[in-house]
């Protein structure tokens, strides 16, 4: 078969790109590339040729119209040079190839604001849900329990047994619908991949600081219906060896962080479907 | 006419930046504030279509899902007052930015000149408040007044008026745009007129230099060649202030100093840079052999040493004071974008991998009154936390360590330092990453942000003390987005090699960033009309002195310049050539074809003779307070937990991303609760390497109150000691200093100058004596000469401060070791003796007095008891290790133990006691905050290793740490003098600053 290619966007604010495709080649990608958004814009580089986007962590744009907000902007009305192409077909056809996205935190907030999660009925462009200000009013970085449902069809959490400890790094992570059908959907249809919980992975919580923003129902990670496209709040990219783990030093771990399933997943899922 | 958008938080969502704001008014303010909700404004002064109107509000301006919008119509209800604060014209406003930026997608058409989108916002206050009260929250929370603007209206005005007027905050520049000449051939009053009322901070000996200059025949027959007369013309005059300010050519560390010890001993110091910083480099290095790993030192924006074969590290640490004092939140933020600057262009360019920050403050809770002009302590800790926030977070830089310090003198100015460090590869298209050079007929290229008047005279402004008239203008606000799209941009052009030279553009500007590169090849022809403004009406000499952020400053060769600036537009950073490197002498500068400033290299570089600078040291004598002797000390403990000092920073800490790039070894916080507090960070800038960066730092300004040469000599072992408790390996470590004094200039406002100058000798001193020992080359660093505020009744000067930082290299990061004791049955050691070295101590300052045995540095002895626990560190023998600071023994065991989660049984009779000074006691051994300790832990299977590997050192089982949590230290007649559980101990840490 042909190598698994993974895409990391990069550009007007973006900062994790770095470790994202490292995280990427750990988990078993054969490449991992790097793209500004002025290599994709100006078609130098085309989302078609690869099987798995990563929208990643940062400040697209400072957020200073709220979260990823411009760039959900940009990328609605951007065209890419010389194809007459819109860059928002480029994103839609590679869901509708039955391709992979990974958005954390920033990515995350901009897969919401495109309307591409919870992305119900096969409609990516519409929003309905949020990632608005934490309720303690302030960024955090701390690291949390995530809850895993293992009924959820997301491809990138399978194995997962009870959850997966990671860190956060935000300001506006606290997770919201448009109305309660959507919420209800989504708990319905366990596109709650991740929620906030204690250390034991038991039950969901809105108790600060485990949950770090006040999400509604303690809501840290959504997937699409189909479980290829996903975001989350907590960094995976952030926990892949165990000398990233706040207690490394006083507790015995395995060499792999956590976070580091999320890419296996996505590259086995890669390799036996793209 | 503009149009005003009004986004409001839909009825049912939570508005954390409204609740946020009336828990500081309650907070700080006392206020029945019962309700604050907040509306975000955009006023769009442009040409749009109603349509694009309509469509602009519900796409970017507004989400659909928690926010309801309204164009030109008043939007807020039921509250009791409105307050909106925007900028005034001119301050960068990066939403506003953003809001053109997206306004430009959404239409397809670029704003035309003088358009623009301005945020401000609007805070609706309800509670039973008068009209005053609002506009204290106003003046004293919601805005600073030197860059914003507000409005207050009540329910009933607002709904009388409809709403806020429309305010386009556009800067009317009504000058016309000229170049005047100065008259120097006038009085010495005159003259000193000119300088001060020009903010040139200039002194009178300064201007006649510069009277001389232009009275040359010479120069005045060369001066006729390109037009100019024989009087200076104002960007000249500029020009030389910015060039020979303090701020830019540190002309006390460069001056002559007749300095007189306490004996009446007489000495010239030629220059305490060259005498003791660039000596300490020299003669580490040459001491090191071929085990130097210094690789560029001094010459550039940062240092840059060894990291492996194939990469080199690059640090810088600045101070951005001044500015912080009158705008915190601006000038904090610019303090760190500027900074990042520095690294990135150091050499050919730099990755930046961590940030460190470093903020001394007055007390936050402080009630007294302050002289006019002077913020409040807790809005300058506020705004500096949230400004330097900002400027990390969104640049995607780690802030990995740091320190607050607190002290009452800080309120006249506080101190900002700013560090940050960058990975480069040891060669670049086959030159050494850290080297650089620039060709005659090479061209002059600025690229990032636009130039403004911001930041005119920050150089000169922040060579002065802070005065109740200090320029408004010399504030600037950073774009951290701006800055990053520059930097994706240039790394990739540096790989490229599409540019020959890079150097930032901080203070002083253009002036001095083409001043400088001038000097690289002997000259430059540079046309200050190509610069690109933010908006017109900028004089010459603005454009040239100008600190408006975000910019580098390149020489590309000619034959790269197309691609350079191909690449430069598909990366949407603007990139404009001002003209060309020359080897004439001379920095010749135009405005179109005009000459407006001609000078001669030599004279704007050397053109100076030294400061004259008189130093006299006479020790100061304290009282030695009498303590009396407690048989318990758990309530001085816990009292010493709860200080400021001492007291946990997680709340300001946890506001840091001290995790982005993947690399973050040894964090902020650490043990059994993530709560427990590192001595230093340890990063891997190559993901797949375990080879680490460790960077710590020392500071203690108390000292000073005795003498500056223990204050130096401590907080340098207290860098190197943060450092080696992580396990930073000796054999790749390197100091930054950064001196942050009162002035030390005798004058009419300063007659105490002689004693402060010889602070600064005996300071250098120690630097000297200390890094020789520890052979710590210093790599780069700053001084901050001016930290004062004078409004000529009050007079504060901050104690003499010396940031020392440490950057080095562990070999193996899987090896580092963190503070928290890790399980119960380990053996506690002391590393070190105790001695009566309660002189300047915490504790003391608790008493409300200073004493005199302030604590001394036995540098060689402690520098093999580094090297020895190293070894252990290499060998696995470490559990955990705690350096001893502030607070001693007693504070550093309460910190390990409760950051483990298991107590601790420590017998202070275990203890090496140094009898030097005086007999022991309980009270020293607790709180005696002696040098170059190390509280370390050591499983029972690796004990005779442990001992074998420290033997010769002075070191002493002390204890045990134990699974009952508590702490429990015998004193000298073996009955328990501190007994407490560790939650209590906790609490106490932890509450000081819990909520801010």
């Amino acid at each position: 078969m042909s190598k698994t290619r993974a895409i990391i966007i990069t550009g007007n604010g973006t900062n994790c790109e770095i470790e994202a495709a490292h995280a990427c080649r750990l988990g078993g990608f054969d490449e991992a590339v790097i793209a500004h958004i002025a290599d994709i814009l100006s078609g130098d580089i085309r989302l078609d040729d690869f099987h798995f986007l990563n929208l990643t962590g940062g400040f697209l744009d400072g957020d200073d119209l709220g979260s990823a907000k411009a760039q959900a902007n940009r990328l609605k009305y951007a065209a890419v040079s010389g194809s007459g192409e819109k860059l928002v077909e480029q994103f839609s056809r590679f869901i509708a190839d039955g391709k992979l996205i990974l958005g954390v935190c920033n990515g995350f907030q901009l897969m919401t604001k495109m309307g591409m999660l919870p992305g119900f009925d096969g409609n990516y462009l519409t929003q309905t849900a949020t990632l608005t200000y934490n309720d303690c009013g302030r960024f955090q970085d701390r690291w949390c329990y995530l809850k895993c449902d293992p009924d959820s069809p997301s491809v990138f959490t399978s194995g997962i047994e009870k959850g997966i400890y990671l860190p956060v790094r935000h300001g506006e992570g606290k997770f919201l619908c448009s109305d309660d059908a959507i919420l209800g959907r989504i708990e319905e249809e366990h596109l709650a991949v991740l929620k906030y919980s204690g250390p034991e992975y038991a039950e969901a919580t809105m108790e600060f600081p485990a949950n770090p923003n006040g999400s509604i129902n303690a809501i840290a990670g959504v997937c699409d219906p189909t479980g290829r496209i996903m975001g989350l709040m907590p960094h995976p990219e952030a926990f892949v060896h165990y000398t990233h783990h706040p207690r490394w030093t006083r507790e015995n771990l395995p060499e792999e962080g956590d976070g580091l399933i999320l890419y296996k997943n996505a590259a086995k899922y890669a390799k036996e479907n793209l | 006419m503009a149009n005003r958008i009004e986004v409001s938080l839909k009825a049912d969502i939570r508005d954390s930046r409204g609740e946020r704001i009336r828990r500081e008014i309650e907070h700080f303010l006392h206020l029945p504030v019962s309700e604050v909700r907040t509306i975000d404004i955009y006023t769009v002064d442009a040409s749009l279509t109603q349509a694009e109107l309509l469509e602009a509000a519900k796409g970017p301006f507004s989400d659909p899902v928690m926010q309801d919008w309204q164009v030109d119509q008043p939007s807020a209800t039921g509250f009791d007052f409105a307050v909106e604060v925007g900028f005034r014209p001119g301050v960068t406003d990066n939403v506003g930015r953003t809001s053109r930026e997206a306004v430009e997608y959404l239409t397809g058409r670029k704003f035309a000149p003088g358009e623009a989108v301005y945020h401000s916002v609007q805070y609706l206050i309800s509670g039973d408040v008068s009209r005053e009260d609002v506009e204290r929250i106003a003046t004293e929370l919601l805005c600073n007044t030197l860059i914003q603007r507000h409005t207050t209206l009540t329910s009933e005005e607002y709904a009388a008026g409809k709403g806020f007027a429309t305010v386009v905050p556009k800067v009317q520049v009504e000058s016309k745009i000229e170049v005047k000449e100065v008259d120097l051939e006038v009085s010495d009053d005159e003259l000193m007129r000119i300088s001060k009322e020009g903010v040139l901070a200039l002194t009178l000996e300064e201007m006649k230099i510069i009277q001389d200059h232009y009275r040359n025949p010479n120069v005045q027959s060369e001066r006729a060649k390109v037009g100019l007369g024989s009087k200076p013309t104002d960007v000249e005059l500029e020009c030389l202030a910015q060039t020979w300010s303090e701020h830019c050519k540190h002309k006390i560390f460069a001056g002559t100093v007749q300095y007189e010890d306490e004996n009446g001993e007489r000495q010239e110091i030629k220059s305490l840079f060259k005498s003791f910083i660039q000596r300490t480099t020299k003669d580490v290095r040459e001491k090191l052999g071929e085990r130097d790993f210094c690789l560029s030192v001094f010459k550039d924006n940062a240092g840059v040493i060894k990291f492996n074969d194939k990469h080199s590290l690059v640090f810088k640490v600045e101070t951005h004071n001044s500015p912080s004092a009158l705008d915190p939140y601006g000038g904090a933020l610019t303090g760190i974008v500027g900074v990042n600057r520095d690294p990135f262009g150091t050499g050919q360019g730099s990755k930046l991998i961590f940030n460190t920050d470093v903020f001394c403050f007055a007390d936050p809770f402080y009630t007294k009154p302050l002289p006019k002009r002077l913020l409040h302590p807790r809005r300058i800790f506020e705004g500096v936390v949230e400004g330097v926030e900002h400027g990390g977070n969104k640049s995607g830089i780690p802030t990995v360590n740091g320190s607050l310090v607190f002290d009452e003198r800080f309120c006249g100015k506080p101190l900002v330092f700013c560090g940050t460090a960058g990975i480069m590869p040891a060669e670049i298209n086959g030159i050494p990453g850290h080297e650089k050079s620039i060709r005659p007929g090479d061209l002059i290229v600025m690229a990032g942000g636009r130039i403004g008047k911001d930041g005119i005279h920050g150089a000169t402004f922040s060579s002065e003390e802070l005065n109740e008239n200090s320029p408004v203008t010399a504030v600037q606000i950073g774009d951290p987005i701006t800055q990053k799209r520059m930097f994706d941009f240039l790394i990739r052009a540096r790989d490229l090699g599409l540019y020959r030279f890079i150097t930032d553009n901080g203070a002083g500007g253009l002036s001095s960033s083409i001043g400088e590169m001038s000097g690289e090849c002997g000259g430059c022809r540079m046309d200050l009309s190509k610069a690109p403004l933010k908006y017109p009406g900028l004089n010459p000499w603005e454009i040239l002195i100008s600190e408006a952020q975000e910019r580098m400053s390149m020489a590309v060769p000619p034959e790269k310049i197309d691609e350079f600036l191909a690449m430069a537009e598909r990366f949407n950073v603007e990139a404009t050539v001002l003209g060309e490197f020359t080897d004439s002498g001379v920095f010749h500068i135009l405005y179109g074809e005009r000459t407006v400033a001609w000078l001669p290299m030599e004279f704007m570089h050397e053109g100076l003779p030294p400061m004259q600078l008189p130093a006299k040291w006479s020790p100061p004598v304290h009282s030695e307070p009498v303590v009396p002797r407690k048989d318990d000390y758990t309530a001085d403990l816990k009292a010493l937990l709860s200080s400021l000092n001492i007291c946990s920073k997680e709340s300001v800490v946890r506001r840091y991303d001290h995790e982005v790039q993947g690399g973050s070894v040894v964090k902020p916080f650490t043990g059994v609760s993530n709560d427990g507090p590192s001595d230093a960070a340890v990063v891997r800038p190559i993901l797949d390497s375990f080879e680490g960066v460790v960077v710590a730092h020392g500071i203690c300004p108390r000292y000073s109150d005795i003498d500056t040469y223990h204050m130096t000599a401590n907080a340098i072992d207290e860098a190197l000691r943060n450092y080696v408790a992580v396990g930073g390996s000796l054999d790749l470590v390197a100091g930054l200093d950064n001196f942050c004094w009162c002035d030390p200039v005798l004058s009419e406002k300063t007659p105490d100058g002689p004693y402060k100058m010889a602070q600064l000798v005996r300071s250098n001193q120690a630097l000297y004596d200390i890094c020789m020992e520890y052979n710590l080359p210093l790599i780069s660093g700053k001084d901050s000469m001016k930290n004062d505020f004078y409004d000529g009744g009050v007079k504060i000067s901050i104690p003499p401060t010396l940031l020392f930082s440490v950057i080095g290299k562990i070999e193996d990061s899987r090896k580092a070791v963190t503070m928290d004791v890790k399980r119960p049955g380990d053996t506690v050691y002391l590393l070190g003796s105790t001695a009566a070295e309660m002189g300047g101590s915490e504790y003391y300052s608790q008493l409300g007095t200073v004493g005199n045995s302030v604590p001394k540095v036995d540098a060689a002895t402690a520098y093999r008891q580094y090297k020895a626990y190293h070894e252990a560190v290499k060998a696995g023998a470490v559990a955990s290790c705690h350096d001893l600071s502030d607070g001693g023994l007693a504070v550093a065991s309460a910190e390990s133990a409760f950051a483990g989660g298991f107590g601790m049984e420590l017998d202070l009779g275990h203890a090496i006691w140094d009898d030097s000074l005086g007999e022991k006691s309980d009270l020293d051994l607790l709180f005696s905050e002696s040098a170059s300790r190390l509280l370390v832990t050591v499983h029972p299977d690796k004990l005779t290793e442990f001992e074998s590997l420290m033997s010769g050192c002075s070191i002493a089982a002390i204890g045990t740490v134990t699974a009952e949590p508590t702490l429990n230290i015998r004193g000298l007649d073996g009955k328990a003098v501190v007994n407490a559980g560790l939650v209590e101990l906790k609490e106490a840490w932890q509450k000081t600053l819990r909520d801010l």
